[in-house]
């Protein structure tokens, strides 16, 4: 029997639902290469083996029943552990959420379960998803499958080792300022930041709320289109969700991977392609621009002036909205309580719980997004970033007017070795300089994987505008089918 | 504390003090701010909860459309402007009895503002300033056991009931009022009777201050003359309307004794002592956290549409100020006699009484007669006395009928107010009605002459109000249930007098 581990989501659907093969023996197999090497790679936070083969047994039972299965049935997923999953613990990667188990499904959770999907478990990530390596989870970091002395990114740096580990063919991501892409762009692997709004962000524990957005990662553009239109569209829960349809990005996957891109223009980001970036990355994302261009793509240089302020604006907004987003962690109601042995006072409990659940970056962005929404701070620090959002949007508009979508390497260097940035944060946050301004501006963009550098992945990004995600779609697949895609050496 | 305060009319003289109100007011919305769980007063400790208002990981806020179009209500009869563009905010600070540590509210674009209140005092009309009207949510209960006090210093456990929270609640600041001298203590306690009137009228809540879906505190500060406004002091725990003049005549004489003595007054939240009637300090606002507000990144901002506005201002009821103009002159009731109508709490059911047939007259008579007289003494609203608007018409139908008289009524009423049914059933199965049978009455008229014959011999003579003597005894022996006017014409029937 072929390996069903190597197989793509949308060949394991046919042959689910074509009867070729059951839900049961592909979540078996999944299941069993994790158990072979998931101890190495460290993706899953939790795998819960009885709750997928009952999903699995189910989706085989309706097949066999005739009865309507779902458009991905029986295709295993992972999903990063910022998602409430009913029963199914929840940490976001820190020791405050500990044993914490949800009452209650998120929304991308239940879409996925009408789906027929069948989720193999909780994907390891950094710290309430603030970190670019998944070295700050309070478990212990994910390594990379292209090398397991290397980081596999971050946040969502699980969710994308799951797949080069072919652990799962499909995971959930959430991207705040780059969480899917820089991990697909290091791992070799697919990952969509749909637009903001898009996706629904109920049950997503929050880092940043007007930021946070939840997406897909896969092996295959069609795969994370796939997914894309089964968790995303409105959701009456989330007041930020956009009340309209997804954008037809399967069907946009499938014209991109015809090859064909006459009348697509597409704008290289001067500001993302100079220095900055390592050579390598640069000369592969070249490669693919050029590739692009064959295809019949119109390439053009598109200045974007404010870009360059998109890091420091994001360093304010981000751990702002962290700061209050995160006092609800406070040993009262639920995960860790610290202290509380019949003499200390409230806060004192509070306090040592605090101190003790969140790790040190997760402190650090607290700290600075207390001080920054501080009276008499608010107008310099808060106020002056959310200017610079505006200023950035109005840079991707004027892009938008000259081209169909914006591209860049995903991220400006290969995935590093473990440990190598963990000492100097600015070193790590600016593994996010070039995903950083979509998620200010709140459009789509992807990752995709366009050649290697020094044997490591290197990812190719496409930005489109807000609600245009079928665009980005398109462009990546068209890649895909001239590059191909990478294999990891095996584990 | 033992120092002797300052004569109240002394104060005033020597100082001017400048008040101001934030009234809290949870909405009788069906569901909660945020969420669908209900917003029923009571109820088990967290039963009415869900992952939003426990602010689980991972939960949103949606936003009430009830809520907002209840807010607007408020701030049109509030006569506020709407804003056309604005936002939530989120207020920070830890608390336990928060699910979220900040509570959902707005900053510095409230939804309405700008407007003012009418209310009269002592006749004369004051005009309150309204800065704002906003909407934020409740927060939950915390019990402090285990203390002397109930307050969270030296309780042994704290429990938290997470029921309220999340309950929509509409915030409305005055703006400061100065000006009002001696009368200040009666202008608060009118201005919050005038708004819990205002709000009531509109049905968005049932403001009871004793449940604490009408909540006050009270801003007071004092000037000399010619000088600056005082530093103000917020008192807080104020639940009744006769607390908030309390609490403000309290406050007066407070801060006049410390101006005296040469001291100032500490900016600072300050409780109010139902028992005392005094206030004792609370934390110091100097110290005060700083809430680093910020707009809400998970709802969207509120854009109320203009139309919807306008619709909701022509639907606004009529105000309770101006409806009880029109009632008294329809009713032809003196200034005194409508005020002692509205201190009893009993307009709308004289309202209710005359619509179901009877003269306001009559109506008043009842509401504000007897059935005020034992409100009082079981301690009750005049509402919730036992008897309804349609009941104390149809007694008052059976007096008009001549079936009851006034003192058989009042027995009926009894009846009702028991619970023993409607008055008709009451005057059947009591058998309370007039005796109208001529023959038993001619039988007891007689019976009455042959034992006063004196009398009868007066009326005989042409004395024909000694015939009140012999009316009585006839009342008596039919035990008052004989009509007294058709007593007297058979009197004066037999013993052939005219009267």
């Amino acid at each position: 029997m072929s390996d069903l581990t190597r197989l793509s989501a949308a060949e394991i659907a046919g042959l689910v639902a074509a009867g070729e093969t059951s839900a049961v023996e592909v979540t078996q197999a999944h299941l069993d290469r994790i158990a072979a090497v998931d101890d190495r790679v460290h993706a899953f936070l939790h795998v819960d083996t009885e709750g997928a083969l009952a999903a699995a047994r189910g989706v085989d039972e309706r097949r066999a029943a005739g009865e309507e299965i779902g458009p991905l049935a029986g295709v295993p997923v992972a999903v990063k552990d910022v998602l409430t999953t009913k029963g199914v613990p929840t940490t976001v990667g820190s020791k405050i959420l500990e044993g914490w188990r949800p009452p209650y499904d998120s929304t991308i959770v239940e879409r996925l379960r009408a789906a027929g999907t069948v989720m193999l478990g909780k994907t390891n990530m950094d710290e309430f998803a603030m970190g670019s390596s998944t070295e700050y989870s309070a478990y212990g970091p994910t390594r990379n499958p292209w090398d397991l002395e290397r980081i596999p990114g971050g946040s969502g740096g699980g969710s994308a080792a799951a797949l080069a580990a072919y652990e799962a063919p499909l995971s959930i991501g959430s991207d705040t300022g780059g969480s899917i892409r820089q991990p697909g762009a290091v791992t070799g692997t697919v990952g969509a930041k749909p637009t903001y709004g898009g996706t629904s962000r109920y049950g997503l524990v929050a880092f940043s709320s007007s930021l946070d957005t939840p997406g897909p990662c896969a092996r295959t553009v069609l795969d994370a289109a796939l997914l894309h239109q089964v968790i995303g569209g409105h959701d009456p829960r989330d007041s930020t969700s956009i009340p309209a349809a997804v954008p037809d990005v399967v069907g946009a996957a499938r014209l991109g991977a015809t090859g064909d891109l006459t009348g697509v223009k597409l704008g290289v980001v001067t500001e993302f392609t100079g220095e900055g970036a390592e050579p390598g990355v640069l000369a592969a994302f070249r490669e693919s621009a050029e590739a692009l261009a064959k295809l019949g793509a119109e390439i053009v240089e598109v200045s974007c002036p404010h870009f360059k302020y998109a890091l420091p604006a994001y360093y304010l907004i981000a751990p702002s909205e962290c700061s209050s987003n995160l006092a609800r962690f406070d040993g009262v109601r639920f995960g860790l309580r610290v202290g509380d042995d019949g003499n200390r006072s409230l806060e004192e409990v509070m306090s040592l719980t605090r101190e003790a659940g969140f790790g040190p970056e997760v402190k650090r962005r607290i700290m600075i997004g207390t001080y920054a929404l501080s009276s008499g701070y608010y107008d310099a620090y808060y106020g002056q970033a959310q200017k610079v959002r505006t200023l950035i949007t109005r840079d991707f508009t004027a892009a938008f007017e000259q081209v169909d979508a914006l591209i860049s390497p995903t991220t400006p260097f290969v995935a590093f070795p473990i440990g190598a940035r963990t000492s100097d944060p600015y070193q790590m946050y600016l593994a996010d300089l070039f995903t950083i301004p979509t998620n200010l501006y709140g459009g789509p963009a992807i990752s995709v994987p366009c050649g290697l550098s020094e044997g490591l992945p290197v990812g190719f990004q496409i930005m489109a505008p807000t609600m245009a995600d079928d665009r980005m779609y398109r462009v990546a697949a068209a890649l895909e089918s001239t590059v191909g895609t990478f294999t990891p050496p095996a584990l | 504390m033992t120092t002797t305060l300052p004569a109240y009319d002394e104060v005033v003289a020597r100082y001017e003090p400048v008040i101001g109100l934030e009234t809290h007011v949870e909405l009788g919305t069906n569901t909660k701010m945020w969420c669908g769980c209900p917003t029923d007063f009571g109820g088990e400790p967290n039963t009415r909860v869900c992952p939003v208002c426990l602010g689980l990981p991972g939960s949103l806020p949606v936003a009430n459309k009830a809520a907002i179009e209840a807010t607007i209500r408020i701030g049109l009869a509030l006569n506020c402007s709407i804003a056309e563009w604005c936002r939530f905010a989120r207020k920070n600070y830890f608390y336990p009895d928060m699910p979220k540590n900040f509570q959902i509210s707005q900053y510095d674009e409230p939804l309405c503002f700008d407007g003012y209140l009418d209310v009269e005092v002592n006749g004369e009309l004051v005009r309150i300033g309204i800065e704002r009207v906003h909407l934020e949510e409740d927060t939950g209960k915390t019990l402090h056991v285990g203390g002397a006090t109930g307050r969270i210093h030296g309780a042994t456990e704290s429990l938290v009931d997470y029921n309220r929270a999340g309950i929509p609640l509409v915030e409305i600041v005055t703006k400061p009022i100065p000006g009002t001298g001696a009368l200040a203590p009666e202008v608060a306690r009118a201005y919050v009777t005038e708004l819990r009137d205002v709000i009531r009228s509109l049905g968005v809540s049932d403001v009871r201050m004793e449940e604490g879906s009408l909540r006050c505190d009270v801003n007071t500060s004092l000037n000399k003359p010619g000088e600056e406004w005082g530093t103000r002091t917020e008192t807080k725990n104020v639940n009744s309307l006769r607390s908030v003049e309390r609490a403000v005549r309290s406050e007066m004489l407070r801060q006049a004794s410390v101006l005296d003595a040469g001291g100032k007054i500490t900016q600072e939240t300050r409780h109010f002592h139902e028992d005392t009637g005094d206030t004792t300090p609370g934390r110091s606002k100097e110290t005060a956290t700083d809430y680093r507000y910020f707009p809400e990144p998970d709802l969207v901002p509120l854009a109320p549409d203009t139309a919807w506005v306008a619709e909701l201002k022509a639907a606004l009821p009529e105000l309770p100020r101006l409806r009880r103009k029109r009632i008294q002159q329809e009713w032809g009731l003196s200034d005194l006699d409508m005020q002692s109508v509205v201190n009893a709490g009993a307009v709308e059911l004289i309202e209710a009484t005359v619509a179901a047939g009877t003269t306001p007259a009559a109506a008043r008579k009842w509401w504000l007669g007897e059935l005020s007289r034992r409100a009082n003494e079981t301690g009750v609203e005049l509402a919730d006395v036992g008897a309804t608007p349609a009941q104390v018409a149809e007694l008052q139908g059976l007096v008009d009928a001549g079936k009851l008289n006034d003192k058989l009524a009042r027995a009926v009423l009894e009846g009702v107010v028991a619970g023993e049914g409607s008055p008709t059933e009451i005057m059947t199965n009591r058998g309370l009605e007039v005796v109208s049978d001529t023959g038993a009455l001619t039988a007891a008229v007689d019976d009455a002459i042959a034992a006063n014959p004196d009398v009868a011999d007066k009326v005989r003579s042409g004395k024909i109000a000694a015939a009140g003597a012999l009316v009585g005894a006839v009342m008596k022996t039919t035990r008052g249930q004989a009509d007294a006017k058709t007593v007297r014409e058979l009197i004066l029937e037999r013993l052939g007098a005219q009267g």
